[in-house]
């Protein structure tokens, strides 16, 4: 009754309702946005984890497999990278596509600048980068990827490391690219060739000095020290296979986005069902190997760094690992449902999002009790991104 | 392996049957539904969603236009070794490789 009689005071409205800007849009920060890819559909859906709830889907984005999302630095749009070469920024307070276009036949992802004004795309067809102005999506630089031999290769672990520099890789051209676009009418770059076979993906640590770039066709890493004058690739856990052939890959491990915790860097062994641990304190060493469920495709820290989540390829994909830092063993096993795709921690790693793509469902848990808080449903939802990694480099 | 033996049934009376079969035998049609999600979804890890490609080649009848099935199912069944890949053979039957490969040849595989 007394709630009855307080609503009917219309001087009590603007204390039970969200603050209205003078446009109409309801007036909230952009601080715990993110975007669910449901990438069978062409669609994402927009969420808030502090409720935690889905705001509302956005359809018609292309073909979406394999799509990744970087974020303005006001964190209130996203960047999202399709496969069929379709770049979209997307309002994600109101869901609207503020620009979209298709700028290649085939891409693998991107990066944002650290200044927030380029958007950078890695290309499959045709090989190469192509960067845009994140602010209208005009077309800034094309950068083709040549090759020795006269062709074009395909991009891969292209990463944002400075105000307006880039690394990428050359899938079919084994060799390192330094982009720098402080200037982007002259882009700069600096290339390092032989670097070993078939680089498949690459990640820049939290600090943004190294980049690191997995290979393919062969046991090994490379690592390049950003912060030197003179920048030169080395391997690091060079033969980490011990002349064992490895397992088939029913899907390739991603780098971006691999775990850092404290000094320790978690590295996919390729074709294995372990991850590595190398030290970067100890010149990159491998500390140590945890033996894991299957072969992992993505291992990232708790913000905090206290944990490593791991999920699986294909076929045995329904599993997510927990791994304790301190002791760097498996502490939890967690079944969120069918073809776990992708997880993706709040800022301060209280939640962690989980996609289970043939469960069309995303499964929110509280990382300390290891629970689940919420699941929602989506349609067939593969990589989840969420507005804070505006503020980190290399994502 | 549990869902082969039914196939593998299937397969060995086919063999004791007098005919000789050009088209691959069509599976169940629930194992059909199976086989064509796992191309979607799975092959579309590296293939692409739409088989347009991406870490592996295409996959669109226009590109495997004049390609032997039986050829195309060997490679699904086997990989390529050297490259990413992989052998599917621990869970696609061989006479399911081959119904898989006609339909990608023929553009059916919707």
């Amino acid at each position: 009754m007394i709630r009855r009689h307080l609503l009917a005071l219309p001087w009590l409205w603007p204390l039970a309702r969200p603050a209205r800007a003078r446009d109409g849009a309801t007036c909230r920060g952009t601080g715990d946005l993110g975007l669910v890819v449901e990438r069978a559909h062409g669609s994402v859906l927009r969420f808030e984890t502090s409720t935690p709830s889905v705001l509302g889907r956005v359809e018609g984005l292309g073909d979406l497999s394999h799509a990744a999302a970087v974020f303005s630095r006001d964190q209130r749009y996203a960047f999202l990278f399709g496969r069929d070469g379709g770049l979209t920024k997307l309002d994600l307070l109101t869901g609207e596509v503020v620009a979209r276009i298709v700028q290649a036949g085939n891409a693998i992802g991107g990066a944002i600048s650290g200044d927030g004004t380029l958007v950078a795309v890695a290309n499959y067809d045709p090989g190469g980068v192509r960067v845009f102005a994140a602010a209208d999506l005009a077309p800034v630089a094309d950068i083709p990827a040549g090759t020795a031999d006269g062709g074009r290769s395909r991009v891969v672990g292209l990463e944002d490391w400075g105000p307006r520099h880039f690394a990428y890789a050359l899938l079919d051209g084994d060799e390192i690219r330094l982009l720098d676009l402080t200037d982007p009418a002259r882009p700069y770059q600096r290339r390092f060739p032989g670097i070993g076979r078939m680089p498949y993906d690459a990640l820049v640590t939290p600090d943004g000095r190294y980049y690191v770039v997995g290979l393919f066709g062969e046991d090994g890493l490379v690592l390049l020290d950003l912060w030197a004058e003179e920048p030169r690739p080395r391997r690091i856990l060079a033969g980490y296979g011990r002349g064992e052939r490895p397992l088939p890959v029913y899907k390739m491990p991603h780098l971006e986005g691999w775990a850092q915790a404290g000094d320790l860097l978690f590295l996919p062994a390729v074709g294995r069902f372990e991850l590595l641990v190398v030290d970067r304190r100890d010149d990159f060493r491998e500390v140590a190997r945890i033996p894991v469920h299957g072969q992992p495709v993505f291992a990232v820290a708790r913000p905090d760094g206290r944990q490593v989540w791991v999920n699986f390829a294909h076929p045995r994909n329904d599993v997510v690992q927990v791994i304790d830092v301190p002791r760097l063993a498996v502490v939890a096993e967690l079944r969120p449902g069918r073809a776990v795709m992708h997880l993706e921690f709040t800022p301060r790693g209280d939640q962690v999002w989980i996609s289970a793509r043939d469960s069309d469902r995303v499964v929110v848990y509280d990382t300390a009790r290891l629970s689940q808080i919420k699941a929602f449903e989506a349609r067939t939802p593969s990589g989840i991104f969420t507005s804070a990694r505006a503020a980190r480099i290399g994502f | 392996m549990r869902l082969l033996s039914p196939c593998a049934a299937f397969a060995l009376l086919l063999a004791l049957a007098p005919v000789s079969l050009a088209a691959a035998p069509a599976p169940p049609p629930e194992r059909q539904a199976w086989l064509l999600r796992l191309l979607r979804q799975d092959c579309g890890s590296c293939h692409g969603l739409t088989l347009r490609g991406g870490l592996g080649p295409s996959l669109l009848p226009e590109r495997l236009a004049g390609r032997d099935p039986a050829e195309l199912a060997r490679i699904i069944l086997d990989g390529i070794p050297g490259t990413p890949m992989p052998p599917w053979r621990f869970e696609i039957a061989p006479e399911e490789a081959r119904w898989l490969a006609e339909r990608l040849v023929e553009g059916r595989d919707r």
